[in-house]
């Protein structure tokens, strides 16, 4: 390999890795701020451009009547719909999955290829479309502004991603393993639940990674199936982007809500390398 | 979809396999069944604001949309020139990037997982950040443009805003290309790769020979979703330009969230999203055929 073609692959890569991280860096000086740094002009490095303050970081745990913007309420709601929603998608595309994958489904012209498609193909519905209905149905049921309204959604929103995810990857678990289970006198049931289950795992953390990021990264529903009683983290933080942005609290409060799932695109890296995710993936 | 190596083996039936796949296509048709059923329904009528009431007009909304609505087919046009531009940077950026932290590299790892790290963000959250960035009088990018006297209107202008909504798109979507292409490359044979060595070729010719059409299926596959994805544009539209300036940056889907959840004309967004809807799924059949076509040659 020629000393030309190594420098411009380093040269690329550490280009691309410097514009993923600019805005993480603007965020954190931001984050130092006050009023008066902020207005007067681009500054980057503090102590030198500026004199910083916790001011931003200390908002985010103090309420709207002092000044704060209180995140915290907002960031608890966000864990608990993200992990309800994923996991209802988790257990009930896991299940569809093995059954799309082993059995054969026959309804009229309806096989199984056409019943995965069903599940996939919800993705192809902008949140808008289905926004204006649920905000009806749910207003019927009373489930408005309520944290399990917001649940049901996300389980619509994040099954297909289980099933899709689960049919590809039991598609590449072999058969023979229910069938040795089969014949050493399991029921079908336990055959799943302690033969199947176990073995995958791999594609479990998987789907569950990607539910979790599109749970967690999901913006529109909160916003317009929500108003005062249940906040969740993104519409708190789009809140703050008005005319009179507290570019401060602002930074703070998106440094906050990205760092979650910068866990993630480890654990989300890990099984890339150990190739768990070509199989779940393809 | 990925190749079974179960094919012809789903012999295994027994009664009780309704048990399994019951549970969740129940809840997800009861959760749907009303929404899809009632925003057809609505898109016959005319519920707005003042008369919200569901009578019967027949198709007047579908006649509205396609004789007397050029901004909803500007939205569409304006749309399909950001997703098919994002869409297609995100190909070549992300095929690119996975190719060089492919084989060996320092900080293998590290690249990775900063590779994959915008994707895992909110994008609302990152545009109200990216916002900041490109604030026309107080953000680093013109602070360092006025070192050259110049003030980019990155956000209020027609052109240089639709270039701002591209980038942002592509610095967030990028990413799930990478995981998609990478993890494709990881699962790559490795006879190919073999042969190709001992026949002489050299690296480009390696790409262009056994890497390229090795990884069609899995280009083909990811193309579609992030189409599927980008198709949907919205929630950095609303935060970056809210659409504008005028309706330069204005998006089907911010179109239909506009007639519907500003105007209150529910029965005409209705329409507008049922149209939207069938001209979604007719263009993804469409382009993955073109797709096919195109990358899977002499197969």
């Amino acid at each position: 390999m020629s000393l030309f073609y190594s420098t411009l692959k380093y040269l690329v890569v550490t280009l691309w890795s410097m514009f993923v991280i600019a805005p993480f860096l603007w965020a954190l000086t931001t984050s130092f701020k006050d009023f008066q740094s902020v207005t007067s002009g681009a500054t980057y490095i503090p102590w030198v451009d500026f004199e910083p303050t916790l001011d931003g970081w200390r908002s985010l745990f103090k309420s709207p009547a002092q000044g704060g913007i209180a995140i915290v309420e907002p960031f608890f709601n966000s864990v608990m719909v993200t992990a309800a929603g994923s996991g209802i998608s988790i257990i009930l595309g896991t299940l569809a999955a093995y059954s799309l994958s082993r059995f054969t489904f026959r309804v009229g012209p309806i096989r199984n290829g056409d019943i995965t498609f069903f599940f996939i193909s919800q993705r192809i519905m902008p949140p808008v479309v289905l926004s204006i209905p649920f905000f009806i149905m749910l207003g019927k049921l009373g489930l408005l502004d309520t944290l399990f309204g917001l649940i049901l959604v996300y389980v619509v929103l994040l099954m297909p991603i289980a099933v899709w995810i689960m049919v590809d990857f039991f598609n590449k678990v072999p058969v023979e393993i229910d069938e040795t289970a089969l014949i050493d006198g399991c029921n079908p049931y336990q055959a799943f639940f302690k033969v199947v289950l176990p073995n995958s795992v791999p594609g479990i953390i998987v789907a569950g990674m990607f539910c979790m990021i599109f749970g967690w990264t999901d913006f529109f529903f909160a916003f317009i199936l929500t108003f005062t009683e249940v906040q969740l983290l993104p519409v708190a933080i789009v809140a703050l982007n008005s005319s009179i942005t507290p570019w401060w609290s602002l930074s703070a409060a998106a440094l906050v809500s990205v760092a979650p799932l910068v866990v993630v695109a480890f654990i989300v890296e890990r099984h890339l390398s150990k190739g768990n995710l070509s199989g779940a993936l393809k | 979809m990925g190749r079974s190596i179960n094919k012809g083996k789903r012999s295994m039936n027994f009664k009780h396999k309704y048990m399994f796949l019951l549970p969740g296509l129940l809840v997800l048709l009861a959760i749907l069944v009303f929404p899809i059923g009632f925003t057809v329904r609505l898109s016959l009528s005319s519920w707005d604001s003042f008369y919200p009431s569901l009578d019967f007009i027949g198709f007047e909304n579908y006649i509205r949309l396609f004789t007397d609505d050029s901004r909803f087919w500007e939205a569409f046009g304006r749309l399909s020139l950001l997703s098919l531009t994002t869409v297609f940077l995100q190909y070549i950026i992300g095929f690119s990037l996975a190719l060089l932290v492919w084989k060996e590299i320092r900080f293998q790892r590290l690249f990775r997982v900063l590779f994959l790290i915008p994707m895992m963000t909110t994008p609302v959250i990152m545009t109200v950040v990216w916002r900041t960035v490109f604030h026309e009088s107080l953000g680093p990018v013109n602070d360092f443009f006025s070192l050259f006297g110049m003030q980019p209107l990155w956000l209020s202008s027609e052109i240089l805003s639709k270039f701002t909504v591209i980038l942002v798109e592509v610095w967030q979507w990028t990413p799930f290309m990478f995981l998609l292409l990478l993890a494709g490359l990881l699962s790559l044979p490795k006879e190919p790769y073999l042969a190709a060595s001992i026949d002489g070729a050299g690296p480009v010719r390696t790409f262009i020979y056994v890497t390229f059409p090795l990884m069609a299926p899995i280009s083909i596959g990811a193309i579609i979703i992030r189409l599927i994805e980008a198709s949907k544009i919205m929630d950095t539209v609303y935060v970056l330009t809210s659409g504008g300036p005028g309706t330069s940056t204005e998006t089907s889907s911010f179109y239909i969230f506009i007639k519907g959840l500003r105007e209150f004309q529910f029965g005409y967004s209705a329409a507008l999203s049922i149209t939207y809807l069938i001209i979604m799924i007719i263009s993804f059949t469409v382009i993955a055929k073109i797709l096919v076509k195109l990358m899977v040659r002499g197969e």
